[in-house]
This record gives structure tokens, C-alpha cells and sequence, in this order.
């Protein structure tokens, strides 16, 4: 039952949400909301060990598709992020406000249930409905309250995610039509034989639909421009947690279903990401936006994690499975970090901004500490799952680990910089009337950089937690 | 034993005690914090050293840091000969570094004050992890650390851009190593599946020729980076842009000897792998030299002492190339204390100058500073290897060892030598002798500094004096090399490997007599030329490409630093814009045709759209449940 209702607050508390028009209270619904589907889930991950969590009745017979929900490791972990993220973000914006409240979050939570139930669905057509539930609320959340280009920046991110979600579901009605029984289930589509040219079809189909969401080089331009456009509680959820459900998309159902397709073309999509790392990084050393640093340096974080992933070693894998926790814990703290930032000084070109440490130093070391958790230093959380991942790609081809092992100086180069330019330097016009962060933001800042610490001296509860994945993913591939 | 964790755990707590309640403790009670974490550590230190004397080497794991198929990684300590030798160098020369920044440090404000003493903790801390790892990652989350911690604190004064600029390629530059030391571990991980120092050594039969020198070079790579060597060197010289105190601390103590350790600790490696030790020595013999000339014309007091740290450094490289590792470590150690002293020293010039570091504005300190001064002069004795102070041992060491490898190396490596003598004794009679050529205003206020800083000065100087006895060769007494044989069981298995060459005692003599009297020509020379000195022509021709350190630093501009940015600008600005967003860009007109009809959608009740959209959803959803003739419908379609 954990899992029906970790999709069910939200979704109730959402669609209650629309009623409300008062400011605070709506934003004290929706962190009541998050609080509650965090404390469940939190049951769920702790409390209910070997109880059966998932649930499985019929939903549409005659198709063959059963609402069926299963929390195995991975969905555990990533579900664990979704609840740990949503009352983070709404506390962090906590101060933000909007123009019609009630829906702003409600819509949030709605697309809370929609992450929480593509983590957990065992079903293709269920998957498919959560992933459009997850996705639909942000294209309102972006047009309607976005920046200025909000416009054209949502209807790209809508082309592309629409696209590659068209083509996911061609993708999924041919597997379907091959199923013996008719069957939309997961365990179905893994008991496929298919030829060499049904794999490479089914894989290229849903394949795109991934690359958009990761996004891997070259289908990431949606990504920049959404981003710096949606408002910065939306572009959280995007960057922390949506991401992920492209690399979880690759794990559950591409790698599986079609493991000749994948080590057939495994090294084109390798070769790709590294150049998107590559890629995304150069174009970060010379951004003169801090929401646009964070965007290209997620492409370039993701980036390896697609070449991991495709790298086809456990232990790659097993650091992917690290990774997407801890990118979503950092990602979000830089996220609220620039937030910050832009509230008080109004803007967030670099070339307007210079020695805010004066004026903030207690945001200047949390900015700090989350920077060198985004470059991967150790003892931070990203260093354990970077460490893994190049290490599988490393067995893959040591050349393509020492390629993409140069994003490491890159980082280094763009994260430095971002440092030097907000924080450092002396003061002038845009930032000399700063004060410090809110305590909100500072609270959830902290817990963010404990969580950070925790992960990068002791990873092993994450590694423990999507071993069952792993070892199953591991068996898949072999076969 | 179970007191191994308090080493590193005191600077921790010292770094989170001073970090976290900067703003509510006084100077002082910060000051005694921080020196008192390490003078802790000291002890305990000191502790472990009789322990390791008497019962030998051991090994402590805590927890594992990674536990997957593939390997674990425990988080555990190594306290052997090596290391132990190491943590009293980390931490006796670090807590005289402390006690005298409660005096140099003394004008910035509380905040400031304790931000510094939190920074320096960590420094230590980071060290300590480094050389007390019982496997390659912990080595390298201290390796990490020391980069990190150098770039907070050569970006101290976070104000001026420079420094955070010096700052920034401090860390850059060190992140270029540390990623030929990752791809070195990805390495043994991948062939071995483990490591541990004791497993790894053991297993050597498992690696292939290559992948020996492969591994080899790769770390090596790495001590470039942190170890200033060729072609990774030029954030040393720029690193003083920190507080003096702190390139202390990165010259002496930590950080630029983490090389020397990881190769020294790595040595069986090194041993089987002979192109990479002959590549090792060609590096450091190429970087003393080159450093060497460039502090031949420095002006800033500071970067003489920089310059010469890379050149000693390169010293140390000769030695790990041709073999002599004990040699190598013995360096380190002697080094420790004079460029600690020097460092220290010239911070007491700097602190009674009034922040002036330019040696041509200062001159006659003699009289003035009278405890730095004669420190400072044992200190210039002994980093140019005059008998009997502690240089000459240890460098007498490196160089018979280099003969023995080749004997250019050695003719090379004593004309290094001779270069060292001179530059010191340049910066030493410009800096104390002659007259004072500052302002007036400087002259006034010239003071010693106080006793919380001479004395460490004075501490350093005895060491420097007499450090070098604890390696005091075969010629002059058998069996008196007290270092070689503490040492002994750490490279027991390269000695079992390699042939043992050795001198014969009458070339030992000659090199040993002939060199140490040149330096002394040389000395003496200096002295005359420049304690005379009283104007300063600009230079010409060599000298000048020499003050501007042969324009290196133009060239990574030029060569590496341009092309990768412009690069990036033409990602950015022509293929982001028109390659990738241009095929899109068909998509794009289609956008602005929608956007219109978006906006119309936009004047109305927007919230009950998409709440009528959302709703029909999930109608929509619910009634398929178990909705026969929908599904026979849709189930006709597909």
C-alpha cells in the first residue's frame, strides 16, 4: 500500500490544491503535503523491511495492463529523492511568491505524483501515464510562471519531450503487439525474444525518448533554456529529479529489453556523451549566466552518467545508482544557491556580480561546499558515485575514461570561476545592498551540505539499497 | 595501536571548533585551539614513533568506505616507518607554523582570525590523511584535500582577484595530476581489485611490463602536480600569494612533498619499472635546474623561495629516479625544516617591512632583526648543502646516488648545487647586508618580531643546524646512517630487486670535497657582489627572459589556455546557437505561431484549464479501470 500512497498524497493533496487561494495557505498545504509523502516514504524505506509494498490489481484486462507498482531498490532510492527534494524545495522558495498560489503548487504536487509513480510503475502503459503526469504540469508550470522568453523556452522543452515521449509510446505498442499474451506488463516485455532488428528498432524508440529527458549531446538544447526560464522551484524539480527519469528509463527498460541493441550501439552512445561532457563543459567555462553554468554543467554530469551506464561494468552502474541520489542533493542546493543570489542582487550575470562573501559569507561557504561537491572533491557525496563511474568506464576503454576524465579539470576550471565571480572580488553596485540568505534557505542549505558529508564519508547505504537492482540488471544483461 | 585516530582527529576538531564559533571566540582561545589540535597530534605522534620503533609497522581499519563486488575500500590508517616519519614532519613543523601565525596573523579581524586557523587545521588534517592511508583512495581524498585546502587559503584575502586567480590555478593545475593519480588507481583496481599499499606490493606478479610503467607514469603525473615538477609547476611560484605562513606550510609541511611520499611509498612499483625511473629523474634533474635559474634573477623575496622550493623539490625526484629513495625522504625531512625557516624568516622581514617583499627596497636588516637574521643565514647554509648543516647530508645523498645512475646527472645536479648557493646568497645579502634602500617611513618602524614568531624561528634553526645527523653517510662513520636504517624495512623489497651499486670511498671523497668547496667559492661570491650592491639596472637579454621566468607562463596562455576558452566560445556563440538550436529552428517558427495561440489560452481563467486538464486525466483514468467496452475498442484499434 506505501506505494499507492506515496502517488496518492500528492495527487489528492494537488487536485485540493487548486481550491486554495490564500498565499500562506497554500504554501503550508504543500509542504504538509511533502512532509506527510516524506514520512511515508521514509516508513516505507525503514520500517516496512520485507512487507509488500507494491500492488498490483487490474486496470484494464482486456488490454492486458494491470496498475501494477513495485518498489525495488532503485524505485526506493529514487522515490526516497522525490520525497526528500519536494518539502526541500518548497521550504527553500518558502519566501517566493506567485502570482495565483494555490495552482503553482498544486501543480507541483501533481507532477510529484507523476515522478513518484514512473519510479514505481511495472506496467508500460502505466508507466507511460505517470510519465506524461510528471511532465504535463511543468510545461504550465514554465509558460505560466516563467521568465520572460518563458514562451518559446517551454514550447521547446515541450517539442522535444513531446517527441520523444511519441515515439516512446510507438515504442511501447510494438512491443506490445509482440507480447505472446497481449501484455503491457514489465515482466512481459523482459520475457521477449527479439530479433536483432526488432531490438534495434525498439531501441532506438525509446532510446530518444531518454536521450531528451537526460539530456545527452545533441538532443539537450531544450534544457539551457528551460532551466534559466521555468521558475526556480520548477527548474529543481527538473534538474534534480526529472533528469533522472531518462537514466532511470535506460535502467529499467532499455537495458533489459535490449541488451544486443545496446552492446551493438553502446559505443556511438558512449563516444556521444563524452563529447556532451566535453561538449558542456567548454561552453560552461565561457557562460556569463549562473543559471546557465549550472545547466551546462548538469549536461556535462549527466553526460557521464549515459556513459556509464552504457559502459555495461556493475560497478559503472552501481555508481550511476549513486550518482543520480547524490547529483539531485547538489544540483538543488546550487539551484537554491543561485535563487538566492538572484533575489538579492537582481541579476545573475557574472560580469554584474563580485564580492558578495563580504556580504554573505554564510551563503559564500554553503555556495562553497556545494561547488566542490559538484566537481566531485572527496568526502563529498559526488565523488563516490564519479569514482565508480569512471572507474567502469575505465574497464570499458581506458582512452574514453582518460577523455572524459578531463571534465574533471573543466569542472574545476567553471566552478572555480563561478566562485571567483559571485563571491569573491570586491563589492559594487548590484551587490553592496545584499544581506544574507533567509534562514529558510540557510536551514535547507545546511541539511543539503550535512547530507553531502554524510554520503561522501559513508555511501554504503545507498550502494546497499539498489544492490537487488543491481544484481538483477547485472543477470539481464548477461542473458 | 588504538590512539592512531587522534592524529587526524584533533586538527578535525580544531577545524570544526574554529569554523563554526569563529565569530564568539577571542583571538587567543582561536590561537590555542589551533595550534594546541596540532601540537596534540604531535604528541600522539611522537607516541606512534617509539611504537613503530620498537614493535614495527601497523595497520588499523574502521569501516569500509566502499563495500561493492567489484572491491572494498576500507577506511583504514598505515603507521609504518614511512609515514610515522612523516606525521612528526606534518605536525612538528605544522604546529610551529601555527604558533607563529597567532603573531603574523594578528591584525585581521576575529572572523577572518579564525576562518584562518579553521583553513589551517584542515590543511594539516588533509595531510595527515594522505600519509596515513592504508590504501591509494585514502591517499587521495588527502591528496584532494591539500588541494582544496591550498586553494582557500592562497585565496585568503579573497578581495583582490589576483590572489583568487593565483588560487584557482592552484587547484586547477593539481586537478590535472590528480587525474593522472585517479586513472593510475582505476588501473591497479582494474587488474588487481584492490588498493591496499600491502596487498598491491605483494601482487606485483599479476601487472605486465606495461602496465607497471603505465601505472607508474600515471602517479606520476599526479606528484607533477602536487609536487611542482615540469610541466605542472608554475602554481607553486604564484601560490604566495596566501598569507606567508601558509607557503610555509604548502612548502615545508605539506602538500609539495605528498609527491615525494606517494612515490616513496609506491617505490617497489618505481623499482620494477626502469623507464619510468629514468623518466623521474630526467623530470626532477630538469626542473632543479630550470627553477634554479629563474631564482637566479627574482626580485620578490617570496618567489626566490618558491623557485628554490621547485628546484629542491627536483632534487628529491633525482633521488626517487635513481633509487635512493631514504635519500629522497631525508630531503624532504631537512628540507622541511630550513624552507620552514626561510618562509618564516621572510615573513618576519615582511611583517617589520610593512608588507614590502621586493629585496631591492630592503638591505642592512642585519642590525634590526637580529634572531631572523642569523636564522635565516643558518637556513641559506643549509639548503646550499655547506657542511656540516643538515642540506649537505641529505643532498650529498641524492647526488652520489645520481652519479651512480649516470654521471651527467651528477655534474648536472652539482651545478644545480652551485646555483642554489648563489641565488640564496644573493637573496641573503640583498635582504640583511649592505644599506637599507627603503623609504624612510619603513626604516622607522623596522623591529624584531615577536617572541611568538622567533621563537619557532629559532627552533627551525637548531633543526637546521643539526638535522642532518641522523643520516650521516658510510665514509665518515659506518653504520651511523640512523634514517636508512629506520627506514630499511619499507624498501627491503626494492633493494631485494635492484643491484646495489657503490662508490668507491676515493670518488666519494673527491665529489663529496670538490662540490662542497665550490659551493663555498660560490658563497662567497654572492656575498661580495651583492652585499655591495646599491643600484639596480633593468636587465637585458638572458637575465631579463630569466626574471620573467623564461615566459612560460605566456606560453600555457597562449598555447593552452586561449585555444581551450576560444573553444568554448565557439561552442557557445556559433555551434550551441546556429549548429544544434538550428535544426530546431524549423520547430521554432512553429513555436512563435503557437506562442500566439498560448497567449490567447493565457488571458483566460488559466487555473481552471488546467484544472479542468488535469481532472479529465484523471477521470479519464479512473473510468478506464475495468471499463470492458473501452478496452474492447481500444484493444480493436491496436
Amino acid at each position: 500500500m506505501i506505494a499507492v500512497l506515496l502517488i496518492l498524497i500528492p495527487l489528492l493533496t494537488g487536485l485540493a490544491g487548486f481550491a486554495i487561494n490564500r498565499e500562506r495557505g497554500s504554501r503550508n498545504w504543500a509542504v504538509l503535503s511533502s512532509v506527510i509523502t516524506l514520512a511515508v516514504m521514509i516508513y516505507g524505506v525503514t520500517m516496512a523491511q520485507g512487507k509488500q509494498l507494491g500492488v498490483d490489481t487490474t486496470w484494464l484486462p482486456q488490454l492486458g495492463s494491470r496498475f501494477a507498482l513495485n518498489l525495488d531498490g532503485m524505485s526506493k532510492m529514487l522515490c526516497l529523492l522525490t520525497a526528500v527534494a519536494f518539502p526541500l524545495i518548497f521550504i527553500a522558495t518558502y519566501k517566493n511568491t506567485y502570482t495565483n498560489p494555490g495552482k503553482f503548487y498544486a501543480l507541483m504536487l501533481l507532477s510529484q505524483a507523476g515522478l513518484m509513480g514512473v519510479f514505481m510503475a511495472v506496467d508500460c502503459l502505466v508507466f507511460y501515464f505517470f510519465w506524461e503526469l510528471a511532465l504535463i504540469p511543468v510545461y504550465f508550470l514554465c509558460s505560466i510562471w516563467g521568465g520572460e522568453k518563458r514562451i518559446a523556452a517551454t514550447f521547446k522543452f515541450f517539442i522535444y519531450t513531446f517527441a520523444g515521449s511519441l515515439l516512446m509510446l510507438v515504442g511501447i505498442l510494438y512491443l506490445y503487439n509482440l507480447t505472446p499474451d497481449h501484455s503491457f506488463a514489465l515482466s512481459s516485455f523482459y520475457k521477449l525474444k527479439l530479433s536483432a532488428s526488432q531490438q534495434n528498432f525498439g531501441f532506438w524508440m525509446f532510446f530518444i525518448a531518454f536521450a531528451i529527458k537526460m539530456p545527452i549531446f545533441p538532443f539537450h538544447t531544450w534544457q539551457p533554456d528551460t532551466y534559466e526560464q521555468s521558475p526556480t522551484a520548477v527548474t529543481m524539480v527538473l534538474s534534480g529529479i526529472m533528469v533522472k527519469m531518462g537514466v532511470f528509463g535506460v535502467l529499467r527498460w532499455l537495458l533489459p529489453i535490449f541488451p544486443d541493441a545496446v552492446s551493438k550501439f553502446s559505443n556511438v552512445i558512449i563516444i556521444f556523451s563524452i563529447i556532451g561532457i566535453l561538449y558542456a563543459s567548454l561552453i560552461a567555462i565561457k557562460q556569463d549566466d549562473l543559471k546557465r553554468l549550472i545547466a551546462y554543467s548538469s549536461i556535462a554530469h549527466l553526460g557521464l552518467m549515459s556513459a556509464a551506464i552504457f559502459s555495461q561494468q556493475r560497478i559503472g552502474i552501481e555508481g550511476v545508482m549513486v550518482q543520480m541520489f547524490n547529483h539531485g542533493i547538489v544540483v538543488i542546493g546550487l539551484w537554491i544557491v543561485a535563487d538566492a543570489i538572484e533575489r538579492q542582487t537582481g541579476t545573475r550575470k557574472f560580469s554584474q556580480l563580485g564580492g558578495l562573501a563580504q556580504k554573505a559569507p554564510g551563503l559564500a561557504i554553503l555556495l562553497v561546499l556545494m561547488a566542490f561537491a559538484n566537481i566531485a572533491l572527496p568526502l563529498t557525496n559526488s565523488f563516490v558515485g564519479e569514482f565508480l563511474m569512471f572507474n567502469g568506464l575505465f574497464r570499458y576503454n581506458p582512452w574514453m575514461a582518460f577523455t572524459a576524465g578531463t571534465s574533471v579539470i573543466l569542472a574545476a576550471v567553471y566552478t572555480l570561476g563561478m566562485i571567483q565571480k559571485v563571491f569573491y572580488g570586491s563589492v559594487n553596485t548590484a551587490t553592496e545592498n545584499s544581506i544574507e540568505a533567509n534562514s529558510n534557505i540557510r536551514w535547507v542549505l545546511i541539511i543539503l551540505a550535512i547530507g553531502i558529508i554524510i554520503l561522501g564519508v559513508y555511501p554504503q547505504p545507498v550502494i546497499n539499497l539498489t544492490k537487488d537492482t543491481v544484481d538483477h540488471l547485472i543477470t539481464q544483461i548477461q542473458l | 595501536m588504538n590512539l592512531i585516530y587522534l592524529v587526524p582527529l584533533f586538527p578535525l576538531l580544531g577545524f570544526l571548533i574554529n569554523g563554526l564559533f569563529r565569530k564568539s571566540l577571542s583571538k587567543s582561545l582561536i590561537g590555542i585551539i589551533g595550534s594546541g589540535a596540532i601540537l596534540a597530534s604531535f604528541i600522539v605522534s611522537i607516541i606512534l614513533f617509539n611504537d613503530v620503533r620498537t614493535n614495527g609497522s601497523m595497520i588499523v581499519s574502521y569501516f569500509n568506505l566502499l563495500d561493492i563486488e567489484a572491491f572494498k575500500i576500507p577506511f583504514a590508517f598505515q603507521i609504518d616507518q614511512l609515514s610515522v616519519i612523516f606525521l612528526l614532519i606534518i605536525t612538528g613543523i605544522g604546529f610551529l607554523i601555527h604558533v607563529y601565525s597567532t603573531a603574523y596573523m594578528n591584525d585581521e579581524t576575529n572572523e577572518h582570525f579564525g576562518r584562518y586557523f579553521s583553513y589551517l587545521n584542515l590543511f594539516v588534517f588533509s595531510m595527515l590523511l594522505l600519509v596515513m592511508g592504508a590504501n591509494y583512495v585514502i591517499m587521495f581524498i588527502g591528496w584532494e584535500g591539500v588541494g582544496l585546502c591550498s586553494y582557500l587559503l592562497i585565496g585568503f584575502w579573497f578581495k583582490n582577484n589576483t590572489y583568487n586567480y593565483a588560487a584557482k590555478k592552484a587547484f586547477v593545475m593539481n586537478r590535472i595530476g590528480d587525474l593522472g593519480f585517479l586513472l593510475a588507481v582505476f588501473w591497479i583496481l582494474a587488474k588487481l581489485g584492490t588498493v591496499n599499499y600491502g596487498e598491491v606490493f605483494a601482487s606485483t606478479v599479476k601487472f605486465s611490463a606495461s602496465d607497471i610503467t603505465g601505472i607508474t607514469l600515471l602517479l606520476f603525473v599526479g606528484a607533477c602536480g602536487k609536487s611542482a615538477q615540469i610541466p605542472l609547476y608554475t602554481w607553486l611560484p604564484d601560490a604566495m600569494a596566501g598569507p606567508t605562513p601558509v607557503s610555509a606550510l604548502i612548502h615545508a609541511a605539506t602538500m609539495v612533498t605528498a609527491g615525494i611520499y606517494m612515490i616513496a611509498r609506491s617505490n617497489v612499483l618505481y623499482t620494477m619499472a626502469p623507464f619510468t625511473q629514468t623518466v623521474v629523474a630526467i623530470i626532477g634533474l630538469a626542473t632543479a635546474l630550470f627553477a634554479a635559474t629563474i631564482a637566479l634573477k627574482q626580485n620578490d623575496i617570496k618567489k626566490v623561495l618558491a623557485y628554490s622550493t621547485v628546484s629542491q623539490l627536483g632534487y628529491m625526484f633525482l633521488g626517487l629516479g635513481a633509487g635512493a629513495y631514504t635519500g629522497a625522504v631525508f630531503h624532504v625531512m631537512t628540507h622541511a625544516f630550513f624552507k620552514a625557516l626561510l618562509f618564516l624568516g621572510a615573513g618576519s622581514v615582511i611583517h617589520a617591512m610593512h608588507h614590502e617583499q621586493d629585496i631591492r627596497n630592503m638591505g642592512g636588516l642585519k642590525k634590526h632583526l637580529p634572531i631572523t637574521h642569523i636564522s635565516f643565514l643558518l637556513a641559506c647554509l643549509a639548503i646550499s648543502g655547506v657542511p656540516p648543516f643538515s642540506g649537505f647530508f641529505s643532498k650529498d645523498e641524492i647526488l652520489a646516488a645520481a652519479y651512480l645512475k649516470n654521471p651527467i646527472f651528477y655534474y648536472l645536479g652539482a651545478i644545480g648545487a652551485l646555483m642554489t648557493a648563489f641565488y640564496m646568497f644573493r637573496l641573503y645579502a640583498l635582504t640583511f647586508l649592505g644599506k637599507f634602500r627603503g623609504t624612510e617611513e619603513q626604516h622607522h618602524h623596522l623591529h624584531e618580531s615577536p617572541s611568538a614568531m622567533t621563537i619557532p624561528l629559532i627552533v627551525l634553526a637548531i633543526l637546521s643546524v643539526v638535522g642532518g645527523f641522523i643520516g650521516i653517510p658510510e665514509i665518515f662513520a659506518p653504520d651511523a646512517h640512523m634514517l636508512e636504517k629506520f627506514l630499511h624495512p619499507i624498501f627491503a623489497q626494492s633493494d631485494s630487486i635492484k643491484e646495489l651499486h657503490h662508490l668507491d670511498r676515493s670518488t666519494e671523497w673527491m665529489m663529496m670535497g670538490g662540490v662542497s668547496v665550490l659551493i663555498i667559492v660560490v658563497i662567497i661570491i654572492a656575498w661580495r657582489k651583492y652585499s655591495r650592491t646599491e643600484q639596480f639596472v633593468a636587465s637585458h637579454g638572458i637575465a631579463r627572459t630569466l626574471e620573467n621566468k623564461w615566459y612560460v607562463d605566456e606560453l600555457y596562455d597562449n598555447v593552452i589556455v586561449r585555444p581551450v576558452t576560444g573553444l568554448g566560445s565557439v561552442l557557445k556563440n556559433v555551434v550551441e546557437k546556429a549548429g544544434i538550436d538550428g535544426a530546431v529552428n524549423g520547430v521554432g517558427r512553429f513555436v512563435h505561431y503557437s506562442s500566439r495561440q498560448l497567449r490567447l489560452l493565457q488571458s483566460g481563467q488559466v487555473g481552471n484549464y488546467i484544472l479542468f486538464m488535469v481532472l479529465s486525466i484523471v477521470v479519464l483514468f479512473l473510468v478506464f479501470w475495468n471499463q470492458p467496452q473501452i478496452a474492447h475498442f481500444l484493444e480493436k484499434i491496436f
